[in-house]
């Protein structure tokens, strides 16, 4: 039985909502039990964005992560605003192309990836949150390949099917590196 | 079983709705249920049905008795301000005994108040929601599934009984995702002979009013609206329990507070602390009985509350002051964290009651 919480934070338009979406999606897929609750409100217009996506074995009690076990910071207020929020033994994602600043923290596991970089190196500078994504499932040993297309056909309309692809390469590049 | 699909809770009422058969949608934006009328703007055109954003949350309480008038399935939806605009609405409507349903997906107040999720308009959903005597059938989802469920739910007992129903959600049910079926056996609607459809000259005109300027007629409109009232309360309440087979302490919590104290539970429960829930899904008719037999065996009581404790008064009257009855609420937007709720258990549990 095993419930794990993900905070996911940025700016409005870095796509952090849909990655928290995509996460639950691929969750409901795998036949867990998922919630995803967003931040709303005037902070989501130009300021911070941030959701908070549960996916568990048994149903979700509180939809609120207010101590998650996997934070995902893409933006430098939200590292300083949730890095002491993360469980001790939790593990944190930077963007490291935005974040120069290293974790304080030593009981949490860091993952730095120049996410924001690798997009724009790779010619789709919209889809750092979809690279960090990709690390943060294989970190987890949770990228099949078949359930990540999956979800990303929920969460992708069909009339920008082209998308699929670039998509799951995206996910891909920082698992290479 | 239709594959489920994520959905917001606020998408999920709008789309059971149209399956629920309402195709007359009348709303002014509020943040935070603006999503609902999105859909049906985006929606209804498409299924032949009606989209209006009024002027005003009064206009759109009107146009909802107009079309209620005709016996069609009609819904508004609001958060706090604007339903206290709707007021009047909701009365002629209880006056001219007419089916509708109401969404109000809350927010702090009082006043302008915030956008944050609140519980604090319990009071006027359950007991006071405009001038006269009267009641709404008030649902209270925990869930997005919930609120597609009871949406459903509010249609058929408005018509049933001939009154508005509520489904009283908050801003975290509104805009949170989960997975929802949406696959629904609707039943068809009653016979309303009373509805202004047209006579086609066959018969007398029907006609649907509040206004009724003889007291002993308008005393006997009252006497049976609270007959109808005793059924509801006998036959209506619904209500889920969770964890209460051996419970000593009972936390009462409806909507998301239900939410974060299982979390608590489960967490007490590990260091051995026997607490369960009552959930009340109905407010009004309030589920009594759960409540009453708890206070048979349980040491002490807990509302846990989006508010400054509004439903903890029901819970008293419930439970007969058997047990002491204790709060643990936020308030003005903010939301208990499960260490709060824990925090109460705990208290309760070493004779802590005040």
């Amino acid at each position: 039985m095993k419930t794990t919480s993900f905070l996911f934070a940025g700016f409005g338009g870095q796509g952090i909502l849909f990655a928290g979406k995509f996460l639950a999606y691929k969750g409901l897929l795998d036949g867990k039990q998922v919630s995803w609750l967003p931040s709303y409100g005037p902070e989501m217009r130009g300021g911070t964005a941030s959701c908070g996506v549960i996916i568990s074995d048994t149903p979700v009690g509180s939809p609120i992560v207010s101590n998650p076990d996997v934070l995902v910071a893409m933006n430098l207020p939200s590292l300083d605003r949730y890095e002491d929020a993360v469980v001790p033994g939790g593990i944190i994602f930077v963007d490291s192309t935005l974040i120069e600043r290293k974790v304080k923290r030593d009981d949490v596991k860091v993952y730095y990836i120049p996410a924001t970089k690798l997009a724009s190196d790779n010619k789709t500078p919209t889809l750092a949150n979809m690279i960090i994504v990709g690390k943060v499932l294989d970190a987890l040993n949770d990228f099949q390949e078949e359930s990540v297309v999956t979800a990303l056909k929920k969460v992708i309309s069909a009339k920008r099917a082209d998308m699929l692809d670039v998509n799951l390469n995206a996910m891909k590049l920082a698992i290479e590196n | 079983m239709a594959d489920k699909v994520l959905m917001k809770g606020n998408e999920a009422i709008a789309e059971a709705a149209i399956i629920a058969g309402c195709r007359h949608y009348f709303g002014y934006p509020i943040t935070p249920q603006t999503e609902i009328a999105a859909y049906m703007a985006k929606r209804m055109p498409k299924i032949g049905g009606c989209f209006l954003q009024a002027e005003s949350e009064i206009a759109a309480i009107n146009m909802v008795y107009g079309v209620a008038s005709t016996g069609l399935r009609v819904m508004t939806s609001s958060s706090s301000p604007g339903i206290s605009l709707k007021g009047e609405g909701l009365s002629y409507l209880a006056g001219a005994d007419l089916p509708s349903l109401i969404i109000n997906v809350q927010r702090g107040g009082p006043g302008l108040g915030g956008i944050q999720p609140s519980q604090s308009d319990y009071f006027q959903a359950t007991k006071g929601a405009a001038h006269g005597d009267f009641h709404m059938i008030v649902l209270a989802p925990s869930s997005v599934q919930e609120m597609a469920d009871l949406t459903v739910k509010g249609f058929e007992l408005a018509d049933k009984y001939r009154m508005t129903s509520m489904v009283l959600a908050d801003g975290t049910m509104g805009q949170m995702m989960e997975p929802v079926s949406l696959d629904y056996d609707i039943k068809p609607m009653p016979e309303k002979p009373w509805a202004t459809t047209g006579t086609k000259m066959e018969r007398f005109h029907n006609i649907t009013n509040s206004l009724s300027l003889v007291p002993e007629e308008l005393e006997q409109l009252n006497f049976a609206r609270y007959e109808k009232y005793k059924t509801i309360e006998e036959e209506e309440a619904m209500f889920e329990e969770y964890m209460m087979e051996d419970a000593e302490i009972c936390i009462a919590a409806f909507g998301i507070a239900a939410r974060v104290a299982k979390n608590a539970i489960v967490e007490a429960r590990k260091q051995g602390i026997k607490v369960g829930m009552i959930r009340p899904i109905t407010l009004w008719p309030f589920p009594k009985k759960p409540f009453e037999a708890a206070a048979e065996k349980c040491k002490q009581f807990i509302s846990v509350e989006l508010s400054m404790g509004q439903m903890i008064e029901d819970v008293k009257l419930a439970t007969g002051c058997k047990a002491p009855v204790t709060l643990c609420n936020r308030a003005g937007g903010m939301i208990p964290s499960p260490q709060q709720v824990l925090e109460s258990i705990k208290e309760a549990a070493n004779g802590g009651a005040k």
